[in-house]
């Protein structure tokens, strides 16, 4: 059996930063989990305490039912496949894959016999005898990946192990770690910042910030359920429409700006919208959640969001329709993705703070709306969140 | 093909490296030119047949090195003295440069400094305080301990150098082979060395060289002629009673030189920067 179980661990450093916060996260035997959050967020952290490159201020860490503590790295029973790969330059690929059962002096017969099974499901095998500086991006990644698997260890961590390759590639080297993990089933640990990653190809998915665990499920229930603002506004491309709304003395339905939309009978329960009545929440609602007006052909009225139509983009099977409306968005900073974060880095707060500039519908691509024009959009109150403006906790 | 200007400035530019070359070589030139001829021939100066090319050349000061001078006595001991003290160096100075390029140590930049003005410290300065010492440590005259007084100023030079090429690999490297069930030292020993062999091999021929080269602490602690080491041999073989041997003198110092020209030579291979290239990305 393996397994990785964290348990309140929490990470300060030496000047006082505290980098990961009472974190609980447990992956069952061959169960891929995703740790994704912006950078900064504790989670490369968080993993490289588990395979003891750094140490835990408190908590405690297992590794297939045993604390790890105070274990160095050898003697953990896990392998990691590194951001930039970490290859040993002077060794082949064979010697590379190889490395870790040199170490443990395993026979020379079983040894080889070992390193070309693992070539195999690569498709190293004929570039055992090379050097990585003669290896394609993708094939470094590979012997990556063929140093961990050689090892048949208790645990896998990975460290964005896909984010240095070119975005084709990396598509295709998504679909192959998850065929990899599956067939060698070993209890993984992936960090990733990309939320389109955490979202393909985990069973379930880890979201951090600023150190702390914001919700753990698996991707759907992730997407569907957003425990808080956070990971309503990072997990989704585009990201979710966030709007500041007020509910009316009833308890019914919503105001945004001079707009009014129904709610449903799932959040007008007490237990939900109770102590909200005639006070401000925020609305959110998935770009797929809204529809053309026009080309659902029905009034919809209670549930009709007017905007002005500021871009287009057709992409095919849909078209993404930038708008405007006139109530007041949520900012960025307003869910806790400010100035902590590195805007570099790919899928990051920028992004997210860009598609909340403006609301975002995912209509079909029969739709003719066009920049500048009026726009009526029909909004899936069913699927509607509701978040405290205050804590960003999820309502109902 | 270059035209007007272009020809006139690459004629230019491959005078100037020919002047450098001739004027750099020459010393060299004149030395190797020297210990190919006889005694007399020095002796007559130069002009008529012994101009820059002389019309008879002779091997004879380099028989009469091994016969008459016994030169090999002190090439071996130069040969123990500096490969022990290569030896020691660069172990200890791998060791030490890897602490100090990984580890948190306090005051380690201080350690550096101070490692740095150890290293280009006069030696001349450091012969008389040494000297007592091995005075009464009874270590005078004895080629072993002079590998102690090497030390004093190849250790350092060596850990600064291998601290910076240490810091240059990526921490990533020794992390995964840590992962990968080494511990520290075979980290250290089977990645992070094999890695930095550009800088092992650079710091190993500093060493070398000088070890190799001391006049200095040879002069000052040895005293009987079988022990002396080359360079202090060769100061000798003009102390005849009658007359100064030039060209044994000059035969000595190319043999001397070759040792030195094959290492550089050998290593040259070695040093190839961009040794990590294809670890990373």
């Amino acid at each position: 059996m393996s397994t990785i179980k964290l348990e309140h661990v929490t990470k300060v450093y030496p000047n006082g930063a505290e980098a990961v916060t009472d974190l609980n996260l447990e992956v069952a035997d061959g169960e891929f989990t995703i740790l994704v959050g912006p950078s900064g967020c504790g989670k490369t952290t968080a993993l490289r305490m588990v395979a003891g490159l750094e140490e835990i201020t408190d908590g405690t860490i297992e590794i297939g039912e045993r604390v790890v503590n105070d274990l160095s790295p050898r003697d953990r029973d896990i392998a990691m496949v590194f951001q930039n790969y970490a290859l040993y330059p002077h060794m082949t690929v064979a010697q590379n894959i190889g490395f870790a059962l040199r170490l443990r002096k395993l026979p020379k017969e079983e040894m080889q016999s070992k390193v070309r099974e693992a070539a195999e499901i690569l498709g190293l095998t004929e570039h055992l005898n090379r050097k990585p500086a003669q290896l394609s991006g993708g094939q470094r990644q590979r012997v990556a990946m063929g140093r961990a698997i050689v090892r048949e260890p208790a645990a896998f961590l990975m460290d964005e192990p896909l984010s240095n390759l070119d975005a084709k590639l990396r598509v295709q080297m998504r679909a192959e770690v998850s065929r990899i993990q599956r067939r060698v089933g070993v209890a993984t640990l992936y960090v990733t910042h990309d939320q389109t990653e955490a979202m393909t190809m985990g069973d379930k998915v880890a979201v951090m910030r600023a150190g702390r665990l914001q919700q753990i499920d698996a991707p759907q229930t992730l997407y569907d359920k957003p425990a808080n603002l956070f990971v309503a506004a990072f997990i989704g491309s585009p990201a979710m429409n966030l709007y500041q709304a007020n509910v009316d003395e009833q308890g019914h339905a919503l105001r945004l700006g001079n707009q009014q939309l129904d709610l449903p009978e799932r959040l007008r329960a007490e237990r939900s919208i109770g102590s909200y009545r005639g006070k401000e929440v925020v609305v959110g609602i998935r770009p797929e959640d809204l529809t053309d007006a026009a080309v659902a052909g029905e009034d919809g009225v209670g549930r009709r969001l007017e905007g002005t139509v500021d871009l287009v983009e057709a992409l095919g099977a849909e078209k993404l329709v930038h708008f405007d409306i006139d109530a007041r968005r949520l900012q960025s900073t307003d869910v806790g993705m400010g100035a902590e974060e590195d805007e570099t880095e790919g899928l990051g707060s920028g992004e997210i703070a860009e598609a909340m500039s403006a609301g975002v519908a995912r209509v079909p691509p029969t739709s003719e709306l066009r920049p500048d024009q009026k726009a009526v959009f029909l909004v899936d109150a069913e699927r509607m969140h509701l978040f405290d403006p205050e804590s960003g906790e999820a309502l109902g | 093909m270059p035209h007007g200007w272009a020809l006139v400035r690459e004629f230019i530019f491959y005078l100037l490296v020919l002047i450098v070359i001739a004027i750099s070589l020459f010393p060299f030139y004149w030395i190797l030119r020297t210990s190919l001829m006889s005694n007399a021939q020095v002796a007559q100066g130069v002009g008529g047949s012994n101009g820059l090319l002389p019309s008879h050349l002779t091997t004879k000061a380099y028989v009469d090195d091994f016969t008459k001078q016994h030169f090999l006595k002190p090439l071996v001991n130069s040969a123990i003295v500096a490969l022990i003290a290569t030896a020691i160096t660069i172990v200890v100075a791998t060791m030490a440069g890897y602490a100090l390029a990984r580890l948190k140590i306090r005051f380690s930049g201080a350690i550096l400094a101070f490692i740095l003005i150890a290293g280009f410290f006069p030696v001349l300065a450091m012969v008389g305080p040494l000297f007592l010492l091995f005075k009464e440590l009874s270590l005078l005259n004895n080629i072993y301990p002079l590998i102690l007084a090497y030390l004093v100023y190849t250790l350092p030079i060596a850990t600064w150098l291998l601290r910076n090429f240490f810091a240059q690999i990526p921490a990533e490297l020794e992390e995964a082979a840590l992962v990968d069930g080494a511990t520290r030292l075979q980290a250290l020993r089977k990645v992070v060395v094999p890695v930095a062999i550009p800088g092992v091999f650079t710091a190993a021929i500093l060493a070398f060289i000088l070890a190799w080269n001391d006049f200095t602490f040879a002069v000052s602690f040895l005293e009987t002629p079988d022990k002396f080491t080359a360079p202090l041999a060769i100061v000798n073989f003009g102390q005849s009673a009658f007359q100064v041997f030039y060209n044994r003198i000059d035969a000595a110092v190319v043999i001397i030189t070759i040792p030195i020209a094959l290492l550089v030579l050998f290593a040259q291979r070695r040093i190839v920067s961009g040794l990590t290239a294809g670890s990373f990305r």
